[in-house]
């Protein structure tokens, strides 16, 4: 089921290889793109909002293209201008120590805002300020109001930080989507809101959200069938991005799990960028966003060493749904302030805590890697807490890189595949202490 | 302490304030807590929290601001990479080294990711200890925001009770209101006593006296307030040839002493600035009439100050209460400080700038760490700023 294709970076001239399913979500990521870049032409409207919390069914009730300045800033990380633009942002006045993804998009904007199809992004009719699980965001898109001078509606999603949702959280977040959120939606967008368009969507994104769960857990089997890091990555595309809610998810996720169902059959490992993985020597808990700048680099270092990624808080950064949670069209909006208040992010550090030494337990991993992000305070302040107590639950070691997301000076090879060649040897010495013990 | 303050009528109050600043055992604290059974003390990190909620369960606020220049941070590094701020892992050198062992329960306010972790971290470090990550809405109308925080306070308020064992009544909660009214009001006449004349009443010495209120009761603060207003009214200073500035960017981790020092000392007078916000976060009276917890809604949404945590709804006023500061106390300029690492204010940094440019008001930006020890560069940036401001300001 895999297919060959040729990239056209620069940064290799090697073929890559790719599951079918990663072609196909390539394909919609470009027909997105060039969807958002057509707006102008087509007269659709454009709303910026963020990854976690985003409210792609609501969006789409009001006829908008959902536009995601994370993801932007991913695919200027991969495709390695991100580094020029988070200069630029820094150039006029942007602080060395904050978050690449903003200075990434500021950088673009400053330099032609130039969508990954080379054509140039429209500028939005709203920044969807869904505040969820990221204190940035928050000052993100006052930097952009500045510049679009659109209107910004805010949905403040507050913090679990007792662990729990309660019912005030919940009246809060409808309260604001009833009487600020789909009103002011309504009148931007000329359309008027239909709770019945919105359930329908919703019911989509269930169907597309129980193939993703039964991909992600797909790596419990021995060989995993996926990376679900740097494979994850792919996989979570289409359902944290402009797709969930859509038929085109559906049909993803349907087509995805059934690769994913084959590779599982023939008890074949993941698709790496180098082919077929070889056999699966170390099985990795991940906490923690890639690098995006030398993202094959970074995922070759593992692959080389039969290191296979079984879970990764990363890809649960636009929704956890492996402990239950679905959109429920039931309580439309009930279901989707639940989902914001869920996202990986917004979830406190004792819970962070409980969903890695689970996942290390339930997918039968060899400990837990965090890569710590330089500029992302929302994921690394409280990381080595967390490698310190997981390894304490778990009995299982623990190791910890430092990378950036977007920002090409702060990946260094050598330090990152160091420390990665002395975790497997520490597994390794773990598990001939056990054999020794047996 | 210098020699010259030792015979002035502010200098023991002074003294008193600096030796609770230093006290890095909060011994005032203790002693308030032992000269009664069944006292609490609730611990609270910048940027705001109701203390008048804590006060009415006849508990202690004792605010928390990291370990400044004088503690030596040894366990806290372990828990923080290299590129975060400096408050948190000093806040947890102050835990983990049992400086904080007297402490029954920390708040951590809304102000960025990691205060917002270290509320996690500390349920896990310290199992015994009330510990709540004390959210505050987004959305300032009284019908969504309003009604989201009062339910929060409720919560907060039944915390208390349960942790004291008894309820905190409609009428405790007014009077703890009426005297934090009186406090904010001392503050104010503080701050406009400093902006009218600032030689009078030197922005380290503020600062001391202010920050006395966040270890002291609520009561005993104010009568510190009060002598020193009256004190430093009476007093005799040179008036130096210095601009007038306002400070901004410093409301979290707290700059060192010296560094507040040396602004004054290289040419600018600090005649506002956000330190301590939680002192006069709420910018009137609240009011005692009716539901406390409605009436502490109601100073939240509609009368507190702007500062990054915040969200801006308004894209107008955006950077329009830097612009009125710097009016209401006749600055000539604004000096950005603010920590190394700190998202709200570097994030803000250049929005606030672009508002300075726009209404003409000359502004210096640097970086700061609680524990930084050389000020040289910062009194030659400042007092660089100071020399253009007298120079070529309204030529």
């Amino acid at each position: 089921m895999s297919a060959i294709i040729t990239t056209p970076k620069p940064a290799s001239t090697k073929t890559v290889a790719k599951d079918a399913s990663m072609v196909k979500q390539k394909e919609m990521m470009a027909s997105h793109y060039d969807r958002l870049t057509s707006a102008p032409q087509s007269g659709e409207k454009v709303a910026s909002t963020f990854v976690p919390g985003n409210l792609n069914e609501l969006i789409m009730c009001f006829g908008l293209v959902n536009n995601l300045p994370e993801v932007n800033a991913i695919q200027n990380g991969l495709r390695r201008t991100s580094g020029a633009y988070v200069l630029e942002a820094e150039k006029i006045g942007h602080s060395e120590d904050v978050c690449t993804y903003v200075k990434s998009d500021i950088g673009m904007m400053a330099k032609g805002n130039l969508a990954p199809n080379g054509k140039k992004f429209p500028n939005p009719d709203v920044l969807l300020l869904s505040y969820t699980g990221c204190f940035t965001f928050m000052k993100w898109f006052e930097l952009l109001r500045e510049q679009y001078k659109c209107e910004t509606i805010m949905l403040h999603t507050p913090y679990m930080g007792d662990g729990k949702i309660t019912p005030n959280m919940i009246e809060y977040m409808v309260k604001q989507l009833k009487e600020e959120v789909i009103p002011k939606l309504e009148r931007i967008s000329g359309v008027k809101f239909d709770i019945d368009r919105l359930r329908e969507y919703l019911k989509k994104s269930v169907k597309a959200e129980e193939e993703l769960v039964w991909v992600l857990q797909s790596a419990k089997h021995k060989p995993s069938p996926i990376d679900a890091y740097f494979g994850g990555i792919y996989y979570i595309g289409p359902i944290f991005g402009a797709f969930r809610g859509t038929d085109d998810a559906i049909e993803y996720y349907k087509f995805l799990r059934e690769e994913v169902a084959d590779r599982l059959a023939h008890g074949q490992g993941p698709v790496t960028p180098d082919g077929d993985m070889g056999g699966e020597k170390y099985r990795l808990v991940v906490e923690g966003p890639p690098n995006y700048t030398s993202f094959r680099q970074f995922w070759k270092m593992f692959y080389d060493e039969g290191a296979v990624v079984v879970a990764s808080s990363y890809t649960k950064v636009g929704g956890v749904y492996d402990f239950g949670f679905r959109h429920d069209p039931d309580k439309p909006l009930e279901t989707l302030a639940e989902y914001c208040l869920g996202v990986y992010t917004n979830r406190s550090l004792p819970m962070r805590i409980d969903m890695l030494a689970n996942y290390v337990k339930d997918y039968d991993a060899d400990g837990l890697l965090i890569n710590s992000i330089k500029s992302c305070n929302s994921f690394s302040a409280g990381q080595l807490l967390i490698m310190r107590e997981v390894e304490k639950r778990t009995g299982k070691p623990a190791a910890f890189v430092e990378s950036d997301l977007v920002d090409p000076r702060y990946f260094s090879a050598a330090n990152i595949k160091n420390r990665l060649e002395s975790y497997f040897q520490m597994i390794e010495q773990k598990r001939a202490g056990a054999r020794a013990a047996a | 302490m210098d020699a010259s303050l030792k015979t002035s009528a502010t200098a023991p109050i002074v003294a008193r304030a600096q030796t609770l600043f230093e006290d890095l055992s909060f011994t005032a604290a203790r002693e308030w807590k032992a000269a009664q059974p069944g006292r609490k003390v609730i611990g609270y990190m910048p940027l705001y929290v109701p203390r008048e909620i804590i006060h009415a369960a006849n508990m202690l606020p004792l605010g928390i601001l990291g370990g400044g220049d004088q503690l030596e941070v040894i366990h806290g590094d372990a828990y923080y990479q290299s590129y975060i701020c400096r408050i948190p892992r000093s806040t947890v050198e102050l835990g983990v080294s049992g400086r904080l062992d007297f402490v029954d329960g920390m708040l951590f306010p809304s102000i960025c990711d990691v205060i917002r972790n270290l509320s996690g971290m500390w349920k896990m470090m310290f199992p015994h200890v009330y510990v709540r990550y004390f959210d505050v809405p987004q959305n300032y109308r009284d019908e969504i925001g309003g009604n989201y925080y009062v339910n929060e306070l409720a919560e907060l308020r039944r915390d208390f009770a349960e942790l004291r064992g008894q309820p905190i009544t409609d009428e405790e909660l007014r009077e703890s209101i009426t005297l934090y009214n009186e406090n904010r009001k001392l503050v104010r006449e503080l701050y406009t006593f400093r902006a009218e004349r600032p030689w009078l009443a030197p922005a380290a010495e503020v600062y001391l006296v202010l920050r006395a209120g966040l270890v002291l009761p609520v009561d005993e603060h104010s009568a510190m307030l009060r002598a020193y207003l009256g004190a430093a009214k009476t007093e005799e200073r040179p008036r130096r040839d210095n601009c007038r500035i306002v400070l901004t960017g410093a409301f979290c981790e707290q700059p060192p002493l010296n560094l507040i020092k040396s602004l004054e000392l290289s040419g600018c007078y600090v005649v506002d600035d956000d330190l301590l916000l939680v002192t006069r976060w709420l910018t009137g009276d609240v009011s005692t009439e009716g539901d406390p917890l409605r009436s502490l809604a109601t100073a939240f949404l509609h009368h507190s100050e702007s500062t990054a945590a915040k969200y801006e709804p308004n894209e107008k006023e955006k950077g329009q209460h830097l612009v009125r500061a710097v009016v209401r106390s006749a600055a000539e300029g604004v000096i950005f400080a603010a920590p190394s690492f700190c998202d709200p204010a570097l994030l803000e940094r250049p929005m606030l700038q672009r508002v300075l440019n726009k209404a003409g008001i000359p502004f210096i930006a640097f970086k700061y760490a609680e524990n930084s020890g050389q000020m040289q560069p910062i009194r030659e940036q400042a007092g660089t700023f100071a020399d253009s401001i007298k120079l070529w300001s309204g030529a």
